[in-house]
């Protein structure tokens, strides 16, 4: 030690290299910290398909299910709801689904379903995740003269109609989710799986 | 004593923190009700604490069982029903309290050079306090609380390209549930109550460092006394201890009445529909977020979706609460206090409560056309009290500011 003059950039760079891998081992370290708040594989598991038996399902009528914990709404569509299906097109945002993250393709048509029937869809609004109210109704007072059947959200006013397409105006910006599903036998389907068709 | 205390000095700044802090932190000698709010911040900070604690001991963070658990602390643990309405009275009265806080620092100008720090970190002990509360509206688990937390964390789904991962990660599931609760509590009884406390000490060392601004906005350290203290400063105790336990028992009679009389404060402290257990399959008919919350959350309906995105409603949002960091520099007055300021300030903060109390109540109404298309008035009228504050504070008549403070 005979020198006593400090290397000062020597010094800096020990200092500068240090805090740099230090820095990169914690944030190493971060990672699992992070991750553990990733969906859990019992979460992952929890997403299993579910059966719904139709016949339980009257004209007219909507069932609610819980498939990965949220509602699955299976509606049992009247001819006369059909009819009005196709009469309001221009006041849709996406009337023909061309947004192809909302439907598997093989619900890409003027119904939204396999059976134009029976209509299965996520009954979580795609504006913020509530769950829209079912008014089958035509006409009601509180959601106007042109009202022709549908779901209203009653958080912030979305209006979708019996194929859960969205009207033009609503804060909702995509039709609802039609999940994959595919059916058993006539009157059975299995939500949640559809073995690959939408591939 | 005396033994004691020199002992313990040479071991620990005993006596020199009380000094530095309490007996010779001398503050403005014209503090007047504005000045309140601080230390009944602090108050309100040690009831959540203490109540909380007790709370914990019999609450449990479980979806099957937090409902029942919450009701069994308001029918079966004794005395449960006022820990649990302390409680909550004492979330919205925290807001109440930081509100009025916030508002004494705009008016006297109390976010001004040199006190830039104390206002950052005042703005982030607002925020985490908003994300405590929000966690904390969960834990009940009734309709309100799950479908409250399932807009919010829907507003981070809304974020371009990561926010369905972003979402799924702060939810640990693909929907809400018991281990979106389960964390949640973990964050709202440890990891942000930490953070709030540290925050609030920088808060404070901050203050005490550069001193406390006042109604006049004079900086008392520019004239000092022969014995070296400020010449408009009196110590902090006893005389503002005593000012503050006056604050602090009208306060305390506030909060009581409310506990006893009016704890759900007619839906606005407790909405009703959280006394209905949490229905993943069904959406109550109307749902407001917590009174406190419902100014961003008109600014949030005011804006439509953009290209099929609902990004920019919530983008508006943040922004609305994050534009606050950046008062002290938008600011561009010779002076601090609105005494000193002209008409222009006086009209732009009065149309600025205006707007922040309508978008208020238009937060827990129904959005109908008419309330949207005012939400929209009023949110553009927000953001230009911050953005042309630059401009009117600059060109504003101000009245010449007196060396030392007045009566």
């Amino acid at each position: 030690m005979s020198n006593l003059s400090v290397d000062t950039s020597k010094r800096r760079f020990l200092v500068t290299m240090t805090s740099a891998v230090g820095g990169v081992a914690a944030l190493g370290v971060a990672v699992p910290f992070v991750m553990s708040m990733l969906p859990s594989a019992r979460a992952k598991a929890a997403g299993a398909p579910v059966e719904v038996d139709l016949t339980k399902v009257e004209p007219g009528m909507q069932l609610a299910v819980e498939w990965r914990g949220k509602p699955v709404w299976v509606v049992n569509r009247t001819p006369e709801m059909l009819d009005l299906l196709s009469k309001h097109d221009a006041k849709l945002t996406d009337a023909a689904s061309e947004n192809t993250s909302q439907q598997p393709e093989y619900c890409k048509n003027p119904t939204r379903s396999i059976k134009p029937q029976y209509l299965i869809v996520v009954g979580i609004c795609t504006h913020l995740g509530c769950s829209p109210s079912y008014r089958s109704e035509v006409a009601p007072a509180d959601l106007g003269p042109e009202w022709t059947g549908g779901w209203f959200c009653p958080c912030h006013g979305s209006r979708f109609d019996l194929a859960a397409r969205v009207y033009n105006g609503s804060p909702a910006p995509t039709n609802l989710v039609i999940p994959p599903h595919k059916y058993l036998s006539d009157t059975r389907v299995l939500i949640g799986d559809d073995q690959g068709a939408a591939a | 004593m005396q033994k004691l205390l020199n002992w313990v000095d040479e071991r620990f700044p005993l006596t020199s923190s009380y000094k530095a802090h309490l007996s010779e932190y001398f503050a403005p000698k014209n503090f007047n009700f504005w000045y309140f709010f601080g230390s009944l911040a602090l108050l309100v900070l040690v009831v959540q604490i203490l109540t909380g604690i007790f709370l914990t001991m019999h609450y449990k963070p479980d979806a099957a069982l937090a409902f029942a658990s919450v009701e069994y602390i308001m029918r079966d643990v004794e005395f449960g029903w006022m820990i649990r309405y302390i409680h909550s009275t004492g979330a919205s009265m925290f807001f109440v309290v930081v509100y009025l806080h916030m508002f004494r620092g705009l008016i006297y100008g109390s976010y001004r050079q040199p006190r830039e720090l104390i206002w950052i970190f005042g703005v982030t002990i607002y925020l985490v306090l908003m994300g405590e509360a929000f966690m904390g509206y969960l834990l009940p688990w009734g309709q309100m609380s799950y479908w409250g937390a399932q807009v919010i964390i829907n507003l981070f789904a809304a974020v371009p390209f990561i926010g369905n991962d972003l979402s799924e990660w702060i939810r640990g599931d693909y929907v809400i549930g018991d281990a979106t609760l389960n964390r949640f509590f973990a964050f709202h009884v440890i990891a942000l109550p930490m953070v709030l406390l540290g925050l609030v000490v920088a808060h404070l060392v901050a203050l005490h460092e550069v001193g406390s601004n006042n109604p006049d906005g004079v900086e008392i350290k520019k004239l000092k006394g022969p014995d070296g203290h400020p010449l408009d400063g009196i110590p902090f105790h006893p005389y503002y201890t005593v000012k503050d336990i006056l604050g602090t028992v009208v306060f305390l009679i506030v909060f009581a009445a409310i506990v006893f009389f009016a704890p759900e404060m007619g839906g606005y402290f407790l909405e009703a529909n959280n006394f209905i257990p949490a229905d993943s399959l069904k959406t109550p008919e109307h749902i407001a977020p917590v009174w406190y919350f419902t100014p961003y959350y008109a600014i949030l309906r005011a804006i439509p979706p953009i290209l099929g995105s609902q990004f920019p409603g919530v983008a508006a949002m943040g922004v609305a609460v994050l534009i606050f960091f950046a008062l002290p520099w938008l600011d561009k007055s010779p002076v601090k206090s609105i005494r000193y300021r002209g008409p222009k300030f006086k009209i732009a903060l009065g149309v600025f409560v205006i707007t922040f109390i309508g978008l208020g109540i238009l937060g827990v109404l129904p959005a109908t056309p008419l309330y949207t298309l005012i939400s929209q008035i009023l949110s553009v009228l927000y953001f230009a009290f911050f953005l042309l504050m630059p401009w009117y504070t600059k060109n504003d008549t101000t009245k010449p500011v007196p060396e030392r403070v007045t009566q």
